[in-house]
């Protein structure tokens, strides 16, 4: 156990810190899009977009200490996101750089770095949530093609989406898990229609997507026929891997702290209140938990063990810190809680981030049937 | 950066938990906590042998001069299965030692916490149970320039089996440490029967003892030194209690699977399998703050405050439920005094106060939180 750094891993962070205080300014202009753009096109010249994918992709080809010092101290200073296609970078990227073909490879993941594409992930069905499984959006093999028929919903960003990361049935004849297949399909495709469905916090942030009939070029499938299950479970773990998670939590206590600093409650400032100070001490706790919890993680994939069903872990945390915090934001309002404001749609919007991903339910089954040990229901 | 165990630690683990197997399993705790002290020189002098004794003692000293991520490991075993010991107490002895003992105080006890002939403890609460410094109204009377102390200590761990108290009292001025043997004239010891029977503890009554120079600590900052010793047994008692979380939540998970109702293993219905992998999620993030806390005691001391309170509040809260959840999934059978399983919830009882309890430890992290980031509003 040893929690220093080497003098090479300390000198990039130094030189991590000496870019942001070059290049972003305090306060970060974050809803400027002129400052954005260029943000981005300076990180891209770093490499520091796609940190750790390969170099001859495009990627920084950088290891997992440097990218969580990176993460770290792009965090502390509240800098804007490295790259815009988030779902691009954080699942469907990782998933093409371990199953995609050559060609793939060339037409994706460079296009992801650079921002020119915005993908959104098709899983879950009007009958398929958390049994994701049993989905049954059909592609028939048609030639070179795949024709599409069904429907998917949920799906994040699928308004402005430029692709889709595609879970489709091709053989309804095997078990539910061999007959699912991933394909990488552009959303202009002919057959593709989007419907927006407003969030409960008034927001159009998920959709339902049509596939009438969508032909798409066999060339489009994302490793083998029937292999989808496992292309997209190995996404997932992606998606719940802790680091990032922490980094976000952290800010947001950060958030909360400000917020209670200059709130009153019953005439006493905020923080003169026990109440308030023992539950942002608890939300510090688990955010640090959390962060740790990454690094036990982390030093894992060093050591080539790959994360597993633990990333649950933060999943969880993350989930019971989030509407802790969206109840203590309203309570420090206090009437104005009431109101429409930034603060409380934010409030509102935690409680879809909970879910999003697999609900905590899901979670606390797959830690107790694949870590514990106890039978399946 | 890396956190993960060393392989000795792997195999310290192991030498442990094989220790246990054979020397203490649950049946032989059981036998122990009918026992007057809950404590066996045979258990204490084999604990010697195997070398964990003097794990945090320096070599010169006759220990392995480990440190207390290695320390850690040992408590998480013996927690797991309850091992009734002075293994905390002595090892917080070994530490005031360190951090404030004179050569002299070195040499005549460090060889004897290492090799089982004595067993050390803290003395720090008083009736009005207020941690730390602030709570020690013990007053020293000068007699030449020896401390003379009129009083007495409660809630001493492991009181009956202990040989020498390190003493916290008021000096001519501030917070001093003394050395009081417990076969100096005016010591006396009464045990308080325990709600867990595994974990003893006393009041310790002092009348006119008297502290010679060479009985005391050094005294260059010594209400630091108690806050250290007192976040040593933060992190300590957490290691032990984690492990005994583990321990509950093992024995819940086996009756899970093998209970059988509605023709099902009851582990199968998300009532119970849902809370067991919450459970899991809590110490999991337990180990997490508990091993850099650990960590931070030897590496980086003045992080340790901050990391003990942390990983203590959340231990102190989360056994708290395990103990009563894991009862509860237990059924009747968890009523029984038959089951082991109470034997945890009493255990996480002993634990939640230790060393402060939640609230305690949230509200300092709050004054750390509001010291660091000169966040206005403290009251």
């Amino acid at each position: 156990m040893d929690f220093n750094f080497t003098p090479e891993e300390q000198a990039f962070r130094d030189e991590v810190r000496a870019f942001l205080a070059a290049h972003l300014p305090n306060p970060v202009p974050d809803e400027d899009p002129d400052f954005v753009r260029e943000w981005n096109r300076q990180v891209r010249a770093k490499r520091w977009i796609g940190f750790n994918w390969p170099r001859e992709w495009g990627g920084g080809g950088g290891d997992l200490i440097r990218q969580f010092i990176l993460k770290e101290e792009m965090s502390a200073r509240r800098a804007p996101a490295l790259g815009t296609d988030f779902m691009g970078l954080t699942w469907v990227g990782p998933a093409i750089i371990v199953h995609g073909s050559q060609d793939q490879k060339a037409e994706h993941l460079e296009a992801i770095l650079d921002g020119r594409t915005q993908w959104c992930t098709g899983y879950s069905e009007p009958d398929v949530g958390s049994d994701l499984a049993s989905l049954q959006c059909r592609a028939e093999r048609d030639g070179d093609e795949y024709v599409i028929h069904g429907q998917k919903i949920w799906t994040t960003s699928a308004h402005f989406a430029s692709h889709i990361f595609l879970l489709v049935r091709t053989d309804p004849t095997v078990s539910k898990y061999k007959g699912i297949t991933c394909l990488l399909v552009p959303m202009n495709t002919p057959g593709i229609s989007v419907s927006p469905i407003e969030n409960l916090s008034g927001k159009a942030s998920f959709n339902q997507v049509f596939f009438d009939g969508a032909r798409t070029p066999v060339s489009n499938r994302l490793g083998a026929e029937g292999e989808g299950w496992r292309v997209v479970m190995g996404a997932l773990a992606n998606e719940r891997s802790g680091i990032s998670e922490s980094t976000e939590m952290r800010q947001h206590l950060d958030d909360i702290r400000s917020l209670a600093r200059d709130s009153v409650r019953n005439g006493r400032p905020a923080l003169a209140d026990d109440r308030v100070r023992r539950r942002l001490s608890e939300m510090e706790i688990r955010v640090e938990a959390m962060r740790l919890t990454g690094l036990r993680h982390l030093t894992d994939q060093l050591n080539g063990k790959p994360s597993g069903s633990e990333t649950a872990i933060n999943k969880l945390q993350r989930g019971i810190l989030e509407l802790e915090m969206s109840e203590l934001t309203l309570e420090l309002l206090g009437s104005a809680a009431q109101h429409q404001g930034e603060l409380q749609h934010e409030a509102l919007a935690w409680h879809g981030t909970v879910i999003g991903g697999g609900s905590p339910n899901i979670q606390r089954n797959i830690i107790a049937e694949r870590i514990l040990g106890l039978p399946k229901d | 950066m890396n956190f993960g165990f060393s392989e000795e630690q792997g195999y310290l683990r192991d030498a442990v938990r094989k220790f246990i197997d054979g020397r203490c399993p649950i049946p032989e705790v059981r036998r122990l906590m009918a026992t007057r002290d809950a404590h066996s020189p045979e258990l204490w002098s084999a604990l010697a042998e195997q070398g964990s004794l003097g794990l945090l003692v320096p070599e010169e000293h006759g220990g392995a001069g480990l440190g207390w991520v290695d320390f850690v490991v040992l408590l998480e075993e013996t927690g797991r299965t309850l091992l009734p010991s002075p293994l905390v107490s002595t090892a917080l002895a070994v530490m005031a030692l360190r951090e404030a003992g004179s050569r002299a105080q070195q040499g005549r006890w460090l060889p004897r916490f290492a090799d089982a002939s004595a067993v050390g403890t803290l003395a720090v609460l008083e009736a009005n149970d207020v941690q730390g410094a602030p709570g020690v109204g013990l007053v020293a009377t000068g007699e030449g320039d020896a401390d003379v102390l009129r009083g007495e200590k409660r809630f001493v761990a492991d009181a009956g089996s202990a040989d020498v108290f390190v003493v916290a009292y008021r000096g001519r001025p501030g917070i001093r440490l003394g050395l009081v043997r417990k076969d100096a004239p005016g010591v006396r010891v009464e045990l308080v029967p325990g709600l867990d029977e595994t974990k003893r503890s006393g009041t310790l009554l002092l009348d006119g003892v008297r502290l010679a120079p060479e009985d005391r600590l050094a005294e260059a900052d010594p209400e630091a030194t108690l806050e250290w010793l007192l976040d040593c047994g933060r992190v300590a008692v957490t290691a032990e209690g984690l492990g005994a979380a583990e321990g509950a939540l093992a024995l819940t998970v086996q009756y899970a699977k093998d209970r059988v109702q509605f023709g099902s293993p009851i582990g199968r219905f998300q009532g119970v399998k849902h809370r067991l992998a919450d459970i899991w999620v809590d110490t999991e993030s337990i180990k997490s703050l508990l091993y850099y806390a650990a960590w931070t005691i030897d590496n980086r001391r003045d992080e340790l405050p901050r990391y003990a309170s942390l990983a203590k509040a959340y231990l102190a809260d989360a056994f708290t439920r395990i103990g009563v959840d894991c009862i509860q999934l237990h059924g009747a059978v968890g009523y029984t005094i038959e089951y082991d399983i109470q034997l945890y919830l009493k255990r996480s009882k002993w634990l939640r106060p230790m060393f402060g309890d939640g609230d305690y430890h949230r509200d300092r992290l709050a004054r750390l939180a509001l010291a660091a980031n000169g966040m206005g509003g403290n009251p």
